[in-house]
């Protein structure tokens, strides 16, 4: 098992790498960042001194190895747009992108496995075919659609939740949270549930899909027929197998909620890293740029360990050393 | 007197308005972008200056009408020397952290602001030595005689020496050389706001400078800034609409008529020092985007005019812009020293005679070409690109359009890849001498940067060089009006229209927009 | 018509299979139509995906102008009311004009075409390239697992809407710029494609390593049957019933991730609009009055995922053996 996660991790070392090599090459595409940074009174021989105190005039693996090297020792570089460190800006709004993924994949999950269970154990009912219909309309609207709306009915016309920004924050070990205060839980309602809804959905149509094709096995009718009361084959049987799938597509979701926070945040104003990401790539800050993606690939390569680690305490027919 | 004011109008505020008597006085306001640095020589760039300009002071600023007035300095006077001004500066100003305001502050100030890494250099490019006379006197030494040095001051800060030396920030943050200096942070202005606390993109307090020295010559009635960069226009006005913001910046033409239209709410408007208007590649023997083999159809003035005619200026203004535009038929906002109302005027929109200029020209059956347009940059650039697009199309040029996020665009005309694009121009100087340096000079070193038309004519260039060390202004004017009248008679651009600019605030404010969009909540009032 | 004999027939199954009976006879027999049938929801947003399709597919016919058409436009048109006529230019609209004078109805038709177009090619590119990585990886194992695994996860950490910015970077970069917008569509559909295969391959990987430990695979080894015949023939139809939702999600999917992408600013271009585009340009006027720029396209985004939504949700509990 030890063996198998380092060599996970050193496999993971090479996916960041790659993230890393393929991110440089794009920035080339995205514009020139020293058009930014310059105001429109400079002049043609500023622009050519600046790009080349940049190093953006060598070849792109010069840029990326100069810039590997440095990222091992911790060093990732000045925000072209913040002119801080990377590190510290990213460090600095990473709680609020995080706290509001969190509380979406709550929101999805908890809301997602509770009305998943019920629309599959009243298959035909009416309020579950309503469920099943009504919340297909969630997910088929785009994100931003939707959070453009929410504002729209719960800021603007009901004035219940603020439009924007985070509310008060209260500091717990030097994080700022904003889910510490009613204030800033108030602006994560409209944000959380924007973000969550379509991961909600997906969630409670595989927990259903799964408890159905659960449900019709052989040894649930055997148990059944033992005489098991109906809400034991449905929580202690039924619903502990419909797991795997489960996990697999929900451990892949929190990762599309933190690619999906760049709309949400954008649209919320949210100061977390998805909208730190939107600003860099508008200044082509290719320092953040490149910090943001290794941070979701160091997300990513993570959940992907756990959801494997998962699947082997679920499932101990799937054994390390089994082909 | 002021403080009685000042406390009935929060009292009377807290009854109409409903709420509390503590927040009366705080100010929260929104626009589109937030501050790049609080290192006031790094960036120059609106939003960055507009943030500094209420926490910094240079020696002169524009007031709300953009007129320039007194700051640091009380009076400012060409020597006997004609290369030399000479600055009085004001006595018993303190910096927030308590440290004397002296000439030694805009020597050094200035020195850092000219540094290579500076982004307010080129600005100053003229200056040859800033030098102490006395504890609050200060000459200005230029290459040549230079009229229009006190335009240039106006977004140049004035920081402590000791300071900025105790913490280290001598020269001004250097992005490519790891550049996080404490300057970058923190603040310390002699402006009417100190900077509280700042998390970009997020919110950034100031509080009410009671130690300011115009704290008696100004309203200063604000007692609290909370600034929110809110991006998306509709998240912004919605925040405007909502009650959660009181003042919000670059509300979208469409939001007008409902801003306008909301109870408690008002719109404040003011046209813009920015002119948007598409330049066109004249200069090459050949195009790249173009569906003309060997020849260059720009190049032709009547095609050049015949686009400028087909180009309807009244229906860009009433739908695109919902009538928040001044169609022009020159590149310069009315501020500026060189416009005229002959100059202003512009083409009517005939489409058969823009036809028959084609036929003339030779491109009857028309032809194709590439537009390159930025999409997140100017007031509906895209929506503009467009309409454009369509009225082209009318006289037989079929325009591909290109548009891009300004990252991504502007290189394009920097560095000469597009053979016909959109560009927007503001002059921070208020004179025609910045429109030509940049936009109309042949491209050297030193000018013509922003010159992507290929346009290169001697006798132009020489004239323009002449105005930067004419000290007669008559002459000056004349030489001005002479290469306006070339640049008219060339169809060297296709001017669309000046910006208006538009700001929406609680009907309990009294503030008036800025011709360079930059507030300053020191003039800021509220009404009883 | 005469349904009703062929039902009669189908009660006695012996009979029908005794003559050799069409394809026609076969699919009104079947439980599939039997259940199409009896569930009025499925008619109605099969119905409605079918005249969507059509209404996209002939958009030239149907549409009263011709959007695209800059030369065609009049900038006078713009921001028309729906049901009115133009005041300057005396032109009706049914459904009111946008920003640039378009009228509304026809960039609606013309722009589900391209959001159909987009959706239908990404998810098959998707699912052939998610089902076969997935089956090799989960069955086969061992290196070539790992590497795809790996690939796998390049690819998930860069999330579908990074992987479009890239792509439509690079692709900006290198088309030539009088190609951009037929091509701008196609680099759409790799990218939206690209960002949805990891999806199939790794529920089928899942799957299939579930499966492969299973007696009647382990069966068909001992009898000789070759890898891919156990993967194509007898693995993979035990995986159908998760691609299908994955399927039909990533359709759905697909054609919102478009519109998503308009909103970052990399979706089709707003002289060739998806519906997508049109949702992102009408957002702007959500606050100003003009409704139907923004109200008409979502409602036919709307109803064209959902739509697809529902038919799936069916088609998936018909089509799963064990559900039966």
């Amino acid at each position: 098992m030890l063996a198998f996660i380092i060599r996970r991790l050193g496999q993971a070392l090479l996916v960041l790498m790659a993230v890393g090599f393929v991110s440089f090459s794009m920035f080339k595409f995205m514009g020139d960042p020293v058009e930014n940074m310059l105001g429109q009174e400079a002049t043609v021989a500023d622009r050519a001194e600046l790009e080349e105190r940049l190093g953006l005039n060598d070849p792109i693996i010069v840029q990326y190895l100069r810039y590997f090297q440095r990222a091992m020792s911790g060093d990732f570089g000045v925000s072209y747009r913040a002119g801080l460190p990377v590190g510290e800006v990213i460090l600095d709004r990473l709680p609020a992108t995080l706290e509001l993924a969190l509380l979406s994949a709550v929101f999805a999950i908890s809301l997602g496995f509770v009305l998943g269970v019920y629309t599959a154990i009243r298959r035909d009912g009416y309020l579950a075919n309503f469920i099943m219909t009504t919340s297909l309309i969630g997910v088929s609207l785009p994100t931003f659609l939707i959070g453009v709306f929410l504002i729209w009915a719960f800021s603007v016309n009901l004035g219940w939740l603020p439009s924007f920004g985070r509310g008060d924050t209260r500091s717990l070990f030097g994080v700022d949270l904003a889910i510490l205060t009613v204030d800033g839980l108030k602006s994560m309602i409209l944000p959380a549930v924007t973000l969550g809804l379509y991961q909600m959905t997906l969630i409670m149509r595989l927990v259903r899909s799964e408890m159905l094709e659960v449900l019709r096995t052989d040894y649930i009718r055997f148990a059944r027929a033992r005489g098991l009361s109906q809400r034991a084959i449905n929580f202690g049987h039924a619903m502990k197998n419909t797991l795997v799938p489960v996990i697999t597509v929900t451990g892949l979701q929190f990762g599309s909620i933190v690619a999906f926070a760049i709309i949400t945040e954008s649209v919320f104003q949210w100061p977390g890293v998805g909208l730190l990401f939107i600003n860099a790539v508008s200044f082509v800050d290719i320092p953040v740029m490149s910090a943001y993606l290794l941070l979701v690939g160091v997300i990513f390569v993570t959940i992907n360990l756990v959801v494997d680690l998962l699947y082997f305490a679920i499932d101990p027919r799937l054994s390390v050393s089994g082909k | 007197m002021k403080r009685t004011i000042l406390k009935m109008t929060a009292a009377s505020l807290a009854i109409c308005a409903g709420i509390s008597a503590v927040n009366a006085e705080t100010l929260r306001w929104a626009r589109a972008g937030d501050s790049l640095t609080l290192d006031p020589h790094a960036q120059n760039e609106g939003p960055t200056h507009t943030l500094a300009h209420q926490m910094y002071e240079g020696l002169l600023q524009r007031d709300m009408s953009a007129q320039i007035i007194p700051a640091l300095a009380t009076s400012w006077d060409p020597t006997d020397n004609p290369n030399v001004w000479e600055f009085k500066l004001r006595e018993g100003v303190k910096f927030h952290g308590g440290e004397d305001f002296t000439a030694d502050d805009v020597v050094f100030s200035f020195n850092r602001a000219m540094m290579p890494t500076s982004a307010m250099k080129e600005l100053l490019a003229s200056i040859k030595e800033v030098r102490k006379v006395d504890d609050f006197t200060v000459h200005i030494e230029t290459d040549g005689p230079n009229p229009l040095l006190p335009n240039n001051l106006t977004n140049l800060f004035v920081m402590d020496s000791d300071w900025t030396t105790a913490n280290g920030c001598e020269a001004p943050q250097d992005i490519a050389n790891g550049g996080d200096n404490p300057c970058v942070r923190a603040t310390n202005g002699t402006g009417a706001f100190v900077l509280e606390s700042r998390k970009q993109d997020a919110e950034t307090v100031l509080k009410r400078n009671d130690n300011y020295w115009g704290i008696d010559e100004f309203p200063m009635e604000v007692t609290e800034i909370i600034y929110t960069p809110i991006q998306e226009s509709a998240t912004r006005v919605a925040a405007l609409l909502s009650g959660e913001v009181d003042l919000i910046q670059d509300v979208p033409v469409q939001d007008l008529a409902r801003v306008a239209g909301t109870d408690g709410l008002q719109l404040a408007t003011a046209p813009q020092n920015r002119t948007i208007f598409f330049g066109m590649n004249l200069g090459a023997d050949d195009l790249t985007s173009d569906t003309v083999e060997g020849a260059n159809p720009l190049a032709d003035g009547r095609v050049r005019e015949a686009m400028n005619i087909a180009i309807n200026r009244d229906a860009i203004k009433k739908v695109v812009m919902r009538d928040q535009s001044a169609p022009t038929g020159v590149i310069m906002p009315p501020f500026v020293n060189g416009w005229t109302e002959a100059l202003d005027a512009y083409p009517d929109y005939d489409v058969a005679k823009a036809k028959a200029l084609m036929e003339e020209a030779g491109y009857g059956d028309g032809f194709g070409l590439t537009l390159n347009c930025p999409n997140d940059r100017y007031i509906n650039d895209e929506a503009i690109c467009q309409a454009a697009v369509g009225m082209f199309g009318q006289i037989g040029i079929t325009v591909n359009l290109d548009a891009k996020p300004k990252a991504q665009h502007f290189p394009l005309i920097t560095n000469r890849e597009t053979d016909f694009y959109m560009l927007g121009w503001g002059v921070p100087t208020f004179d025609s001498e910045y429109i030509f340096n940049f936009l109309v000079h042949t491209t050297t070193d030193k000018y013509g940067s922003w010159n992507g038309t290929g346009f290169s004519n001697a006798d132009v260039d020489a004239k323009i060089v002449s105005l930067a060390s004419e000290t007669d202004s008559e002459v000056r004017n004349d030489t001005i009006s002479q290469i306006w009248d070339t640049v008219k008679a060339e169809t060297l651009y296709l001017p669309i229209h000046n910006q208006v600019l538009n700001w929406g605030m609680t009907e309990t404010i009294d503030f008036a927009v800025q011709p360079e969009d930059q507030p300053h909540f020191k003039f800021l009032t509220f009404k009883n | 018509m005469d349904i009703q004999t062929k039902k009669g027939a189908s009660a006695r199954p012996e009979f029908s299979e005794a003559a050799p009976a069409s394809t026609w006879q076969r699919w009104t027999q079947s439980d599939i139509w039997y259940s199409y049938k009896r569930s009025p929801v499925i008619i109605v947003s099969s119905l409605t995906f079918l005249a969507l399709v059509l209404g996209a597919v002939f958009s030239p016919l149907f549409s009263p102008y011709t959007p695209f058409d800059p030369a065609s436009l009049n900038l006078m048109n713009g921001f028309t009311k729906p049901l009115s006529t133009n005041a300057f230019t005396g032109d009706y609209f049914l459904l009111g004009t946008d920003d640039q004078g378009r009228d509304v109805l026809s960039t609606i038709l013309f722009g589900l075409r391209i959001s159909l177009f987009v959706g239908v090619i990404a998810v098959l590119f998707a699912m052939t390239l998610g089902v076969v990585l997935g089956l090799i990886s989960g069955y086969i194992g061992g290196w070539l697992d790992g590497v795809i695994m790996r690939i796998a996860d390049i690819q998930m950490t860069f999330p579908s809407i990074m992987v479009a910015m890239l792509l439509y970077g690079i692709g900006k970069g290198l088309i030539p710029p009088d190609l951009r917008d037929e091509m701008a569509i196609w680099v759409l559909i790799i990218s939206i494609g690209l960002s949805e295969w990891v999806q199939f391959a790794r529920t089928v990987r899942g799957a299939t390593m579930v499966e492969r430990e299973k007696e009647y695979v382990q069966a068909g080894h001992l009898i000789g049957l070759s890898r891919w015949s156990i993967m194509l023939r007898h693995i993979l139809p035990n995986v159908t019933g998760p691609i299908l939702v994955i399927a039909t999600i990533s359709l759905a999917l697909a054609i919102i991730a478009e519109a998503t992408l308009s909103f970052l600013g990399v979706g089709a271009p707003k002289t060739q609009p998806s519906l997508g585009t049109l949702i992102n340009v009408g957002r702007q006027y959500i606050l100003s009055g003009e409704w139907w720029i923004l109200l008409f396209p979502s409602l036919t985004l709307l109803a064209l995922a959902l739509s697809v939504n529902l038919f799936g949700d069916w088609l998936r509990d018909i089509l799963n053996p064990k559900l039966r």
